[in-house]
């Protein structure tokens, strides 16, 4: 036991959790409280010693179950299922219509079983879906991705959704208004989820049998969400890191403004010094301050939104907004090869999302062709609005410094540098890639008060810090 | 003396007779904080019963609570002990007219009657069995959370003048954050770990009939729905169980039998805080009473 759990520390720390010595002692005695079999009690007491960080969870809860799926109280071993699923075949195979028709059997058992919603036969037929379909051959080296993909093409959830929700609606379970159909038909969706999770851990499972948990963990490796680079994120990814964006700039929001309050002390109160000096008989005991006023910075903001950076740009502008209050004044611009200024967009909606797809769609930004140039965008911005610039202004440029060849024009951030307060560029791409190819980014380089590599979250937050401290 | 939790059913049953309804990762830290005798940070989202959770485990263990309130600026002074000073004062008033030497004056005012303690010291020195809430530990600034350390980890203070007080006894401590920012390491790697979560659909159900015991079957279920509806959308603040409470009160309250959209559009009110949630969850739910 002691073995698994180091192995299991291990593989977390390989994942990226800072687990300490005190904790991983911690974890030790905390498994003497509580039996193995008892799965969630047991994942509740390694989760709480070991993982302090909530956006932590889902890579332990990956591991673990890599770490402890062989423990599981899942089927009680493969023979039976195997045998079962033998005796079925035998049975369609009987009735005429060969594979096919044990697809449709099991696709009616599972219709049966999600109505009830009955855990137990779920994750049965989890099992038997994963050892018809899956394919699985020992030693085959592919991941469990791809297992899955095969077991839920055959199951077709899709269809198998469309399929409940019928049948309620035949059973008359379902009233005709659209409220009651929406939560049923969201009811049924959180239904399949957990049954797509069954089908996963039982792959999970039989891989780990296969290969050792070490092995397997080594695959399932993910970044945590706030190393997830926002040029590469998948579409789970993005939605994950859009969640986590408004609690982070709350939370930034508090520590900033808590900070900034704390930084200087204002000047001395005279009156209410001496007020409180009476009650030490006139001594001046307690010096009181008046309450700093410390002054806000004003943000103007100006990213490329073409293809390649176009999430890097949303994801900055929308963190930015959410952090509006932390600024006094926040305007935006986007540009490819033309620039339009879009802080209207912004001002109108409450709503940061819906203003940032506004922002995609309305925005008029093309003036050629539609490439990237940063040149006629930056010289565009300096004539219209150079004069706006004043000493409190911070500029941040988002962008790969990618200009297709064009002139990059770099006096205008110079000229921009000189009135503003700061001008910051924000790079989305490595520090590898930065001036290979068609990318400027020393050129303006020179120019900026500095330039950032901004990959991930991490990142982006950290130089937020910065600037809104001015 | 405070009867303790056996086991991990024995604390979610006992957790339940004071209509506190928690589940099996709840259950399983606070178990352990008990066997551990470790203090829990409990993290989750506004109103998932993070304090509930601390006041329930007092209640069901028999145990008085004490609790620090954490707010931006407190101090030593008012966390830990503070010397009486205005008693100070005029104890060494008094004594100008007997001439004692300060030696003998410096012994009496730095005793334990010039003490005014505060939760933290009073929980230390309690007698009786206690639970120490800490509440929303993320309010107080990074330079103040160095003072919880000792207590948290040794369950002792120690005080200058009159040296180290130990507790006698080590109580169940919890420590509630809304996460508005990251605690410290040091903190975090003294505490066991719970976060609290918006509850799935059946737990928050039991929940609702639990805590309006009016309410029949059917409505409980349309509201625990409609509430899961709701936080699936992109919202400003997703509605907290205690709202979802609050709206099952009043569902009853205005004698709704069976939740419509207009329903939703009338009371929408009570589950969100902000203008645009509501408009936002209105247009999803309630298109019809949008207008």
């Amino acid at each position: 036991m002691l073995d698994v759990l180091q192995g299991f520390v291990h593989e977390l720390r390989a994942a990226g959790l800072p687990v300490s010595m005190t904790e991983n002692l911690d974890a030790m005695r905390a498994v003497e409280h509580v039996d193995i079999a008892e799965r969630d009690i047991f994942k509740a007491a390694l989760g709480a010693t070991l993982v302090k960080h909530h956006h932590h969870w889902n890579a332990f809860e990956t591991v673990f179950d890599v770490y402890f799926s062989l423990y599981s109280p899942g089927v009680d071993g493969e023979e039976i299922d195997e045998q079962l699923w033998e005796s079925m075949t035998a049975e369609a195979a009987g009735g005429g219509a060969g594979g096919e028709m044990s697809r449709e059997e099991l696709a009616a058992m599972l219709l049966e079983a999600l109505m009830s919603m009955d855990r137990d036969e779920l994750r049965r037929l989890a099992a038997m879906a994963v050892s018809a379909f899956a394919g699985m051959e020992p030693g085959r080296p592919v991941g469990g991705t791809y297992y899955l993909y095969r077991t839920l093409r055959q199951l077709d959830l899709d269809d198998l959704g469309a399929r409940l929700m019928g049948r309620a609606r035949e059973a008359g379970e379902v009233p005709d208004d659209e409220l009651a159909q929406r939560l049923q038909q969201e009811e049924f969706d959180e239904r399949l989820r957990s049954f797509r999770e069954l089908v996963e851990a039982e792959i999970r499972r039989r891989l780990v049998a296969d290969r050792g948990a070490e092995a397997m963990a080594r695959t399932l490796r993910k970044p945590l969400p706030e190393d997830v680079d926002f040029m590469h994120a998948s579409r789970d990814e993005m939605l994950a890191l859009q969640r986590a964006i408004y609690p982070l700039t709350r939370a930034l929001a508090a520590r900033l403004a808590q900070r900034r309050r704390r930084r200087h002390r204002g000047h001395l109160d005279f009156r209410r010094t001496v007020r409180a000096s009476l009650s030490y008989g006139g001594v001046p005991a307690e010096p009181k301050f008046r309450d700093p006023h410390p002054s806000k910075p004003e943000i103007m903001v100006v990213a490329d939104i073409s293809g390649s950076v176009a999430s890097f740009a949303r994801f900055t502008l929308q963190f930015v907004y959410a952090m509006a209050s932390q600024f006094s004044k926040v305007r935006s611009w986007v540009f490819i090869d033309g620039i339009d200024e879009v802080t209207r967009f912004f001002q109108d909606s409450d709503d940061v999302t819906d203003a940032v797809h506004r922002v995609n769609t309305e925005a008029d930004v093309v003036w050629v062709d539609g490439h990237s140039d940063y040149g006629h965008a930056f010289e565009v911005f300096h004539d219209r609005h150079v004069k706006e610039i004043t000493p409190k202004t911070s500029i941040i440029l988002l962008g790969d410094a990618r200009n297709n060849y064009h002139a990059p024009q770099a006096w205008v951030l110079d000229a921009l540098r000189k009135r503003a307060k700061h001008l910051y560029w924000l790079n989305p791409e490595p520090r590898g890639y930065w001036d290979t190819g068609d990318s400027v980014i020393a050129e303006y380089a020179s120019h900026c008060d500095g330039v950032y590599e901004c990959r991930n979250l991490r990142q982006l937050e950290r130089f937020v810090t910065t600037i809104a401290e001015g | 003396m405070a009867t303790r939790f056996e086991s991990v059913p024995d604390v979610i049953e006992r957790l339940r007779s004071v209509d506190y309804l928690s589940d099996a990762n709840i259950a399983g830290v606070v178990y352990l904080a008990d066997r551990l005798e470790k203090p829990v940070l409990v993290e989750g989202p506004a109103g998932v019963g993070k304090t509930e959770l601390a006041k329930a485990i007092a209640q069901t263990t028999g145990a008085r609570l004490i609790r620090l309130q954490c707010y931006e600026g407190l101090d030593e002074a008012k966390a830990l002990y503070e010397w009486n000073y205005k008693k100070q004062l005029l104890r060494i008033q008094a004594d100008r007219e007997h001439e004692t030497s300060w030696a003998v004056v410096e012994e009496d005012i730095f005793s334990e009657d010039f003490l005014l303690t505060r939760p933290l010291l009073e929980a230390i020195r309690a007698e009786e069995p206690i639970v120490l809430l800490i509440d929303e530990v993320d309010r107080v600034e990074i330079e103040t959370e160095a003072l919880l350390l000792e207590v948290l980890s040794d369950f002792q203070v120690s005080i200058p003048e009159l040296g180290t007080i130990k507790g006698t006894q080590r109580p169940i401590v919890i420590l509630t954050s809304n996460n508005t920012r990251e605690l410290s390491e040091a903190l975090k790697r003294r505490c066991l770990y719970l976060h609290i979560d918006y509850p799935d659909l059946d737990r928050e159900k039991e929940i609702v009939r639990v805590r309006v015991p009016e309410i029949d079957d059917e409505l409980a279920e349309q509201v625990a729905r409609v509430v899961r509806s709701i936080r699936e959308l992109e919202l400003k603040k997703a509605p907290s169980i205690s709202e979802t409470i609050d709206w099952a009160r009043t569902l009853l309250y205005l004698g709704k039998k069976e939740i419509s959209p207009e329903v939703i559009g009338e009371t929408l009110h009570v589950l969100l805080k902000y203008q645009s949630d509501i408009a936002k969850a209105r247009k999803e739910l309630a298109p019809e009473s949008a207008g």
